[in-house]
């Protein structure tokens, strides 16, 4: 999932990078904004705009894009054990 | 008359917050993991870092069985205040209109601040005055208020930073908000660090001297 500020609403996280890149010589930049990337394997990925509306993202401030990384179904398998001696 | 103040891991004004409500009636701590609200006529969802600020302030204390308890509460009319964190709590449990942002300045603001009452009807304010200015300390870094145009009607503008002195950004200088009922309030100044003229203001006292005033059901 990336989410976005919604557009409209004041970024000044994405106008302090806007205004660094300049200083380092990056010209040209314009319309920075700073989101955040969420990673998830899941069962069923019809639930995944459910989890944003309701969890992942804020839907009065924040824009929403869910990105589907292949299409297999994700099997839940449970992790190799590893023993102490592994693990050292 | 009862105040619970709700504890969540991570909270860090419940005790100040618990200290300022047993000046004006009996107050007890709420554990973030029960659900059990007999007995308590007010709750306050008090400041801090719930559930570690992660993903979003606010957004995960929001699921806590004791907040599925506090929604129920004040949808049945109790009186609910939330202050700073607690404030972005309601607000993620759409029990308050909008959202807070990050500061404007991208930095943590702690100083005293005034703000108008511009709502004296409501339980948190009825011992106010309109327009009475509270010198009242914020310490925030997302405190910048944000609602959708079109969905903050005035009367629902409790207090607002007086000229000069919004700390964050915050749209029209708004600095609480209640429902529509007027039975839920947040804001990001804590009035629970100003209860004492010893630290420099007792003003703060004013909004939980307010909710005392309640009429117990």
């Amino acid at each position: 999932m990336l989410i976005r500020p919604k557009a409209g609403i004041l970024d000044p996280q994405g106008q302090a990078v806007e205004r660094a890149l300049p200083a380092l010589g990056f010209e040209g930049v314009a319309n920075v904004h700073v989101g955040r990337l969420i990673e998830l394997d899941v069962e069923d990925a019809s639930q995944v705009p459910q989890m944003c509306e309701r969890l992942l993202a804020n839907p009065l401030i924040e824009d929403y894009e869910v990105v589907q990384i292949g299409d297999a179904p994700v099997r839940a398998e449970p992790a190799p054990s590893r023993t102490t001696e592994e693990a050292a | 008359m009862k105040f619970g103040v709700v504890r969540f891991p991570g909270s860090c004004d419940e005790v100040d917050a618990l200290m300022a409500c047993r000046r004006f009636a009996e107050a007890d701590l709420l554990w973030h993991g029960d659900s059990d609200l007999s007995g308590i006529d007010a709750v306050v969802v008090p400041g801090g870092f719930s559930y570690g600020d992660y993903l979003r302030v606010g957004a995960i204390a929001r699921f806590s069985p004791l907040m599925e308890s506090v929604i129920e509460f004040a949808r049945a009319g109790g009186p609910v205040l939330g202050i700073c964190n607690g404030f972005q709590v309601l607000c993620e449990a759409g029990l308050l209109p909008g959202a807070l942002l990050p500061n404007n300045s991208l930095r943590f603001v702690c100083r005293q601040v005034e703000v108008a009452v511009e709502n004296p009807d409501t339980p948190f304010t009825r011992a106010c005055d309109q327009g009475e200015l509270l010198s009242i300390p914020v310490k925030h870094t997302t405190g910048r208020y944000y609602a959708p145009p079109g969905t903050l009607p005035d009367e629902q503008v409790v207090l607002r930073y007086a000229p000069g002195h919004n700390p964050n950004g915050s749209m029209d200088d708004v600095a609480g908000v209640c429902n529509e009922a007027g039975n839920v309030m947040g804001l990001m100044p804590h009035p629970e660090h100003a209860v004492d003229p010893l630290t420099g203001s007792a003003d703060g006292g004013r909004l939980f001297e307010s909710l005392a005033m309640v009429p117990v059901a």
